[in-house]
């Protein structure tokens, strides 16, 4: 398990940041990501793991519409 | 190619006129922002006169839709209706309105007593017709009364003359009448960018969800675009006073008619923001490129896009009516901004649209749009995946005068009562009316721009729908109540809710209805879970619809606030407030009105209008609690098959969050599970905003809290006084 944005999320295999906002459809082009705190610029997300019992923050900053 | 007019045309319709009064004035110059005049006319007596505003008036109210609620609060009494001459339709731009070198400074706001919610009602619109008013010499146009006869009314700010005139012969349709009068007004080509038309439409006059177009001449299509002040049935009320139209023409514009206190802030503040835009916009929200409309995919995705009158929220049709297909359909390109210097310029178009139907079939028209809520409203709502569906829609509600929002929530109601057999043929007059019916929905709306068959009723929106149905086809009431996506009288917008309590307030827990201007909170509530108790998400139901409404006081638009961001706002503390963006706005309305407020006080200036707002609706008899209650689809699953469509999700959140096992429920068990979970989850999170709101539990602010606000006038206390 880890945890995404303070919810409970399955924890798979060689997860990365890229595969968990994959598994979401998180679509939205402005994402804020922190894994265990620390911000994640986008060009790292592919190269970022993700380990089982991560807090992991992927935020929409957008109070649209 | 869009309509042109023959000089012949131009003449009889000239001839055809009389002149019913003339007024002659002296432009007031604009200073920081204000010319400090309102233009009153009556159009039973045609009166027409000037009225001064004052400094406290400036500061209670601002401007915009401040000064609109505050003119129709001092015209009506509590019995007053819509369709009542004192009625007024009220437009104004605001102190910021009318700048050119900040993006989105081009708004006007227009408040009146509702036909849809029979409150009042504020709806924002760009086009010119705002700024050029204010260079006319005039922060308000307060428009009062009833006519006998069709006129027009012609504000020439330059000369200083305002006519009004009985007008026969125009066409009623937006975007013929605004070509006809533009090119009747326009003493050549160039001379049609100083002109802006208000009108609405033929389906105005047989639906309450009439709109008002607001145009600007666009020179590179060289025709009309039309801007749409759509929702509350504002359309309804103007076409019910017998105005055609109202002309203004200003030639002059610069860079320093609003006159600011500091011209060179203001600059700096745009340069800032443009090189924003420009750097960061195309990975962004592409708003340059596809409008509002990038949102259809991503609602999808998320499940927030209504499919079916709000029954789900993704469908795997979406991409037929995506952004990247409507790009296929915007025409030139190149960005549209809808008043000067709006570099953000999401007003896309689409010219040389070839018609299927209706009178204009045949025709090749210019389409204003589609924006996301119509692509939503009319497409997906209603099962309709069709793009060429979309904008044909999109063109006749626009040039009918109907709000393309209303129009796709009440014939997405309509559908589902069909194929629940609460309506059926006999009724409809044959019109099949099932979901993804594109041909029969089509129809409906040329019936009601004629006012024939069942095109008679379809337009008066889903309350009164509701009532009819229930009244003479014996239909359930409570099924009626839970799937008819309205509140107040209005028509929901076109986001889903069910699965964010925040949104569910931001819809329902707002002054004149369910349209996201006031709060729009799904992400950071839904998917980010950043206000996860009742106190975080009233604390955002305080703090964004304030945050809007100053939009509406000041004549700006909301775009350039989110929809761009600082390439550090994703490392700033809240970034959904877009904390730089917020402190432009408190320099920008410094720049303009030489005042020197902070952030805290720019939420405070809303505060006073919403609170005023909200006892306006009291004094017309709404304005506590029961009016803001919300349908339960707004809530959660109303019927099996919405479970169904995501039943584990709804299973899970039996046992995680109510702590029932949902194994050997029936379906039935479960809704009612849901619903008395949900609705109870509502009442709290309405306690929780009311109280920082400054209300009392019913709803109404408390004397304290409108004293703190120096929004104690004596009738207004009077009004909250029993509910204290
Ligand atoms: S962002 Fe779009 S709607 Fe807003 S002012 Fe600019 S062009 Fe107009």
């Amino acid at each position: 398990m880890i945890q995404l944005n303070n919810r409970r999320e399955t924890y798979d295999e060689g997860m990365t940041v890229s595969s968990l906002i994959k598994k979401k459809r998180y679509t939205h082009p402005m994402l804020i990501v922190r894994v265990n705190g620390q911000f994640i610029e986008e060009e790292m997300y592919a190269e970022t793991p993700i380990n089982d019992g991560d807090d992991v923050k992927i935020i929409h900053p957008i109070a649209g519409g | 190619m869009t309509q042109h007019i023959s000089p012949e045309r131009i003449q009889e319709i000239k001839a055809a006129r009389q002149v019913l009064k003339t007024y002659k004035y002296s432009p007031a110059a604009v200073d920081k922002g204000y010319t400090n005049k309102t233009l009153y006319i009556n159009i039973s007596d045609n009166t027409i006169a000037e009225k001064e505003i004052t400094e406290e008036i400036k500061d209670k109210f601002i401007g915009g839709k401040g000064f609109g609620l505050w003119y129709l609060w001092n015209a009506v009494n509590k019995d007053t209706k819509w369709n009542d001459p004192e009625n007024e339709i009220v437009i104004s731009p605001g102190p910021i309105g009318g700048i050119t070198q900040y993006p989105g400074a081009g708004k006007s706001l227009v408040v009146s007593l509702s036909p849809t919610t029979d409150s009042v009602v504020d709806s924002n619109v760009g086009g010119h017709f705002g700024p050029l008013l204010k260079f006319s010499g005039w922060d308000v146009l307060e428009l009062q009364g009833k006519s006998e006869e069709e006129i027009i009314i012609y504000i020439n700010g330059n000369e200083g003359a305002i006519s009004i005139e009985k007008a026969p012969l125009e066409e009623l349709n937006s975007h013929i009448l605004a070509e006809e009068l533009t090119a009747l007004y326009a003493d050549d080509e160039e001379d049609k960018r100083n002109i802006s038309v208000v009108s609405s439409g033929a389906a105005a006059e047989h639906a309450m969800i009439g709109l008002l177009n607001f145009s600007f001449y666009d020179k590179r299509r060289g025709g009309q675009r039309l801007k749409q002040a759509g929702r509350g049935g504002i359309g309804t009320v103007f076409r019910h006073k017998k105005v055609k139209a109202i002309v203004i023409k200003y030639k002059g514009v610069r860079g320093d008619s609003n006159h600011p206190a500091d011209l060179k802030k203001i600059q700096e503040l745009g340069v800032k923001l443009h090189k924003e835009i420009h750097d960061y916009d195309d990975i962004q929200t592409r708003k340059r490129q596809v409008g509002t409309a990038n949102l259809v995919e991503i609602m999808n995705d998320y499940d927030l896009l209504p499919v079916n009158n709000f029954k789900y929220g993704y469908n795997p049709e979406t991409w037929r009516i995506s952004s990247d297909i409507l790009k296929t359909y915007v025409t030139q390109n190149v960005p549209d901004g809808c008043w000067y210097g709006c570099s953000l310029a999401c007003a896309k178009a689409c010219d040389n649209f070839e018609l299927k139907t209706g009178p204009y079939k045949g025709h090749k028209v210019l389409v204003d749009g589609a924006e996301y809520e119509t692509v939503a409203g009319v497409g997906s709502c209603c099962g309709i995946f069709d793009m060429d569906y979309v904008f044909e829609c999109n063109f006749y509600c626009d040039t009918y005068g109907l709000d393309t929002i209303s129009w796709g929530t009440t014939v997405a109601f309509l559908m589902e009562c069909y194929e629940n057999d609460i309506i059926n043929k006999d009724i409809t007059g044959g019109l099949e009316l099932v979901f993804g019916n594109r041909d029969a929905a089509m129809e409906l709306l040329h019936q009601v721009a004629k006012g024939e068959g069942f095109g008679k009723y379809a337009g008066l929106g889903v309350k009164k729908l509701k009532k009819r149905f229930v009244a003479e086809y014996g239909a359930d009431k409570d099924f009626l109540e839970a799937i008819g996506m309205e509140c107040k009288g209005m028509e929901y917008s076109q986001y889903m809710s069910k699965e964010s309590l925040a949104q569910q307030g931001g819809y329902a827990l707002t002054n004149k209805g369910p349209q996201h201007d006031e709060a729009w909170v799904i992400f950071t509530d839904m998917v980010n879970n950043l206000i996860p108790t009742f106190e975080d998400k009233a604390e955002a139901l305080h703090y964004f619809p304030m945050f809007r409404t100053w939009f509406g006081l000041q004549g700006l638009c909301k775009l350039p606030w989110n929809d761009i961001e600082p390439a550090d706002n994703k490392q700033t503390d809240e970034p959904a407030k877009v904390p730089e963006h917020v402190q432009n706005y408190v320099e920008l309305y410094n720049s303009v009105t030489g005042k020197n407020i902070d952030k805290e006080e720019l939420i405070r200036q809303s505060e006073r209008v919403y609170n005023f707002q909200r006892v306006f609706a009291l004094k017309l008899g709404f304005g506590t609690r029961e009016f803001d209650k919300p349908p339960y689809r707004s809530l959660g699953p109303a019927t099996k098959e919405e479970y169904f469509s995501r039943q584990d999700r709804y299973d899970q959140q039996l046992k995680e969050k109510m702590g029932i096992d949902p194994e050997g429920k029936s379906v039935e068990e479960k809704i009612a599970l849901h619903r008395q979970y949900r609705e109870q989850q509502f009442e709290e999170l309405t306690d929780a905003v009311y109280k920082r709101r400054g209300w009392t539990k019913s709803g109404v602010p408390t004397i304290e809290h409108l004293q703190a606000l120096g929004m104690d006038y004596p009738e207004v206390i009077e009004l909250v006084k029993p509910y204290q």
